[in-house]
């Protein structure tokens, strides 16, 4: 009996030893394979000799910033057409080294992918498009939760991520990457344009009260502001931190109506500002006069689509954006009649941001003559541009910003179409919105990485 | 005795061959990149654990994802504190998970039923919203707690391991935990999981939380004390969950609040009663098509649809593009909720017993066509 067991005993072992080899020969031809892979290119997603170049477009599909994800694509596929085929912004951008045929030759393709606003998601899509279909570069997003999320990803994997819609000082601040690049304002360059026409208009002696959406992008906002409030003689009441996508604000509106304050700054995006908006107008507080003045909304960070979101809730309110699509130079106009034309209604500030770095990745590709990461990265860095939408522009070297115009504008009174939301109130040049870039921390990181 | 070690030895022999071999059969379903690999296996060992509580136990938790989410933190802060090895993050992201399972359990298992899984809900909520904003310093709230070139990584910095100027990657002893190889330590990681949870399934163990589900009354009057089974069983599939959540950190060293939504808890009741509650694959087999919705079919789009379906004829195809299109892309989540209906009504058992019915169908045919090709052959010659 004892013997038998031993045997038996013997047996499962033996079998274990089987499983544990034929476990390793089956793994051991893909590790060669991937050594091989990986030895015979440069760069991760080399197209070398292909005739197609991939991109991908990572926006939220589902959520609270769908609105902006679904204008964001819009405006990707339009680029891709205008690479491919010329015209929009093709024709206005100096200098320019796009022909219209391609990136370097290569017919540009594009893949999509769904970042459901939240950083695991995106991460999980943007992986997908890397090792799945292989593609270049990746751009897009409209939260800065993600967008620094998927620019640490982009750094390991060797990819070039152009951010879509990120208004946070952290993605080009502390968070900033070599392989990130933001063409999009941020929240200190909103307060700096926004302090003085809030001193015009509203005075120095105001108390704010702030609503903040509990993300990276909020928490810089809230200090800009801030910062620039109370640097004009403001006191800053309270402010409180609300989740993204919330839903309903009246929990935190209530408390609002007996804090004293006189001025709500609403530091929300997307649908959760058009539900705080339009509750905070429902509590009648634009209609209350505080401290014998007239109770003021602030939306700091505004876009169209917000304001068609909020319908007549929007007259009258101050906030920033980075573009306009009734600016009347010849990029705007172009790119206006090009994306009019192709979907029946103007693109948002989004849409914007999108196409034009799209552009600017395809351009850098063709100044560097290669899809070399940290050639195109080189090509980008302190490039000088004009002609596309934001007047004189630079990508500065040290944290990848763009520095440019910003708009402070504020919503119509009298609009004329349902486009038609946004009047321009002052466009700040460039001089009044710059910081030196050592004002904060974080490390570009190296140009070349291990793929 | 000699029969169930057999059993058990054929079942880890297919199951290994299986797993290992996944780079391969992938490619077939377009699946054969390592990221989704590796959601394979590790949300393959987060349902293991799952279906050890509500398999064998029955008992429904609603907010297993908690110990997801503090498995990931707690890997996430070993990086950033001790050493990119993984090894001390997958050991202290198991045993914390283990922690709060024990709390967790302790209280929750008062109840039984509803008001079991109501509990155990409210805790992972009330997880979440710490994890969200309450505890924003040591979990970064929305944005997700991240590696930093500040981090201290004293252990690392104990054995002189050199500091690279960009973000270090997690290693297993040199080994890179990102692409392929990251995906073979998930697996390896998930047989041995699997071997375990196999090991329960047929040990008197498993019999007692199997004797709780089929009735815990009766086993009370026989003198059994159930709270100690029942918590043993949540305490292990939480530290499952907190070994899943481990080797999502490890393969992407990222944790963020989301992984503990309620959402994310919902997805592994799917997963295992969408595979087949109470048995051994099925739970692995619901995280496999889960998973592979949500990546695959959620990236498709109308051209890509048009593609598919070009060899049919030019009005068919604009058809099937448009009867097929709501349900891809966006709307992958309506195509698993159909799916998820079909098999609770049609296959209470899960895919698991569908695939069962299956095979006897083809068994009972085949069994029946070579018996007839037998009885021919022999008239033949």
């Amino acid at each position: 009996m004892d013997k038998k067991n031993n045997i038996s005993n013997l047996t499962r072992r033996g079998f274990l030893k089987a499983s544990a080899a034929t476990g390793v020969a089956l793994s051991a031809p893909l590790f060669f394979m991937q050594g091989a892979y990986a030895e015979g290119k440069k760069f991760r997603n080399d197209p070398g000799s292909a005739k197609t170049v991939k991109l991908g477009f990572n926006v939220p599909q589902t959520g609270a910033y769908a609105d902006e994800g679904a204008d964001e694509l819009r405006a990707f596929k339009l680029a891709v057409k205008h690479l491919n085929e010329g015209g929009g912004m093709l024709d206005t951008m100096k200098p320019s080294s796009l022909k219209g045929n391609g990136i370097l030759g290569k017919k540009v393709e594009y893949v999509t992918g769904d970042t459901q606003t939240k950083s695991d998601a995106a991460r999980g899509s943007a992986k997908r498009m890397i090792e799945k279909d292989g593609v270049v570069m990746i751009s897009g997003g409209s939260s800065s939760g993600v967008a620094i999320a998927v620019q640490g990803l982009c750094q390991e994997m060797g990819v070039i991520f152009m951010a879509g819609l990120t208004h946070s000082n952290d993605t080009t601040g502390k968070d900033k990457r070599r392989y990130g690049f933001r063409h999009f304002f941020n929240a200190k360059m909103t307060g700096s344009a926004l302090g003085p026409v809030l001193k015009d208009e509203m005075g120095t002696d105001r108390k704010a009260y702030h609503l903040t959406s509990d993300y990276t992008w909020g928490w810089t906002q809230e200090e800009s502001i801030k910062e620039t409030t109370e640097a004009l003689g403001w006191k800053t009441v309270k402010t409180v931190k609300t989740p993204v996508g919330a839903g309903d604000f009246s929990q935190y509106i209530t408390p609002i109506l007996n804090s004293g304050a006189d001025v709500l700054i609403l530091n929300h995006y997307g649908k959760d500002m058009i539900n705080s908006l339009t509750q905070s107008v429902q509590f009648g507080l634009r209609d209350k006069k505080v401290n014998g003045k007239k109770f003021e909304i602030i939306v700091p960070l505004f876009s169209r689509l917000m304001a068609q979101g909020a319908g007549d809730n929007i007259k009258g309110i101050l906030g920033t954006t980075n573009w306009n699509w009734a600016l009347e130079d010849d990029g705007s106009k172009a790119f206006v009649k090009a994306f009019g034309k192709e979907y029946g209604n103007p693109p948002s500030q989004a849409a914007h941001t999108c196409y034009v770095q799209t552009l600017l990745y395809a351009n850098a590709c063709e100044m560097a003559g290669t899809f070399y990461p940290p050639e195109v990265i080189k090509a980008l860095e302190g490039f000088k541009f004009d002609g596309m939408g934001n007047g004189p522009t630079e990508y500065r070297a040290e944290d990848h910003q763009c520095l440019k115009d910003v708009l402070v504008v504020r919503g119509k009174e009298k609009p004329k179409s349902q486009f038609d939301l946004l009047e321009i109130v002052k466009q700040v040049p460039r001089a009044e919105v710059e910081y030196k870039a050592d004002i904060f921390k974080g490390d570009l990181g190296p140009y070349e990485v291990k793929s | 005795m000699k029969i169930s070690i057999k059993s058990n030895l054929i079942i880890m022999l297919i199951f290994i061959t299986i797993v290992l071999s996944a780079p391969i059969w992938g490619k077939v379903i377009g699946a054969a990149y390592p990221d989704l690999l590796q959601k394979f296996a590790i949300f393959a060992l987060f349902a293991i654990g799952f279906n050890i509580l509500f398999g064998l136990t029955g008992y429904l938790s609603f907010g297993h994802a908690t110990f997801l989410g503090v498995g990931s933190y707690t890997a996430v802060w070993m990086f950033k504190l001790f050493s990119m090895n993984v090894l001390p993050a997958i050991i202290l992201g198991t045993l914390m998970s283990g922690v709060f399972a024990y709390i967790i359990g302790y209280l929750s298992l008062r109840r039984s039923g509803i008001y079991f899984s109501i509990l155990t809900l409210a805790f992972a909520q009330m997880a979440y919203s710490l994890a969200y904003s309450v505890l924003t310093p040591i979990t970064n709230g929305e944005t997700g707690l991240q590696l930093s070139q500040q981090d201290p990584r004293y252990l690392d910095a104990l054995f002189g391991v050199a500091v690279s100027d960009g973000l270090p990657s997690t290693n297993f002893f040199g080994l890179s935990m990102s692409g392929y190889s990251g995906f073979y330590f998930c697996a390896v990681i998930l047989i041995i999981g699997f071997y375990v949870s196999l090991k329960i399934f047929r040990s008197p163990y498993g019999l007692k939380l199997t004797a709780i589900k089929s009735n815990q009354k009766r086993m009370k009057y026989t003198g059994f004390n159930t709270r100690p089974y029942l918590l043993s069983a949540f305490m292990i599939s939480g530290m499952y969950a907190g070994l899943a959540g481990s080797l999502m950190a490890v393969t992407d060293p990222l944790a963020g609040a989301e992984r503990m939504q309620w959402t994310a808890s919902g997805e592994v009741v799917l997963m295992t009663i969408l595979g087949g509650a109470g048995t051994l694959i099925g739970p692995i087999l619901g995280a496999v098509i889960i998973k592979y919705f949500e990546n695959i079919f959620s990236a498709l789009n109308t051209a890509e649809l048009h593609s598919i379906f070009s060899f049919m004829p030019k009005f068919m195809e604009n058809i099937f593009v448009f009867i097929t299109n709501p349900f891809v892309g966006d709307g992958w989540h309506l195509m698993l909720g159909v799916l998820f209906m079909l098999v609770v009504i049609f296959l209470p058992g899960g895919v698991l017993e569908g695939l069962g019915k299956v095979t006897n169908l083809f068994k009972r045919i085949l069994g029946f066509k070579s018996t007839k090709q037998g009885a021919s052959k022999g008239e033949s010659s």
